[in-house]
């Protein structure tokens, strides 16, 4: 499946266009079977597609931060619109995650 | 030019599963489209209803099918269960009143439950942001709940008015 790639220890999850609590489960249990498999060192998210996030997308980005964290992992959000932009911030997520600000 | 409607109001019951959250948020947003939300009202509202449906779902219902324990191959509608959540949406002039009811469990500290960060489902990997999203993307956010009973969460927002919070 492509949603899922782990390229260089890093992991990069393509997320789908909404992202809410019926997601999510399918989301966290997928990531995580690669963390553990392929020993991935690095998280980066791919909001290329999303256009609908609510606060299940931040349990889903913190759930990963704390499982690579303490290993010295990083996670990243990519390619993320001004609605994610603001999820993420309003929640304060940007002292944790890197979020790649994009060259236009 | 066509005259606004004053006054226009729908409601909707529905199986408290998770496939139902985008149903229930596209519903809301198709209800308003009439009145030309910007994009950030838009999803403004689309989230407070996501966030208020999901709260119904998991806490009032406790239902976690759907959540993934089954991989995404289970539809959330085979594992029987749920209790209705009800939606009432309201426009009067320009002020969109919505409220999200279940007949669940309902909240014993409501002040504790609406607590940034405070969730009691961490292992469901919840942030405890559900209320604090709906106060912030919304005008005005009231909760009525009784243990047992079930909880009413009514929330109002002026549209037109183009606020924007939160950003940068």
């Amino acid at each position: 499946m492509e949603e899922f790639q782990v390229i260089d220890h890093c992991l990069v999850v393509k997320l789908p266009e909404e992202i809410d609590h019926h997601r999510a489960g399918y989301l966290c249990e997928q990531a995580d079977h690669y963390i553990v498999k392929e020993k991935v060192e690095h998280v980066v998210f791919d909001f290329e597609k999303t256009r609908f996030m609510d606060s299940s997308g931040i349990g889903i980005i913190m759930g990963r931060y704390k499982k690579i964290s303490c290993f010295g992992g990083k996670v990243y959000a990519i390619h993320t619109d001004r609605q994610v932009k603001r999820i993420l911030y309003l929640a304060g997520l940007d002292k944790y995650v890197e979020i790649v600000k994009e060259e236009e | 030019m066509e005259q606004v409607c004053v006054k226009n109001e729908m409601m909707l019951e529905f199986d408290a599963i998770s496939s139902n959250e985008s149903f229930a948020r596209v519903a809301v947003a198709a209800f308003i489209a009439p009145l030309n939300p910007t994009l950030e009202e838009m999803n403004d509202i689309k989230t407070a209803v996501s966030e208020a449906v999901t709260n119904s779902i998991i806490h009032g219902y406790e239902n976690f099918y759907g959540y993934g324990k089954y991989g995404d191959k289970t539809p959330s509608y085979i594992v029987v269960h749920p209790g209705k959540i009800v939606i009432r949406c309201s426009l009067t002039e320009d002020v969109l009143q919505i409220e999200v009811e279940d007949n669940g469990q309902g909240i014993d500290d409501i002040d504790r439950a609406m607590e940034p960060l405070f969730t009691t489902k961490p292992q469901l990997e919840r942030s405890g942001m559900g209320f604090a999203f709906m106060e912030a993307f919304m005008d005005d956010l009231e909760v009525e709940s009784e243990p047992g009973k079930g909880t009413l969460v009514r929330m109002k927002k002026k549209m037109g008015s183009g606020s924007w919070v939160g950003e940068e």
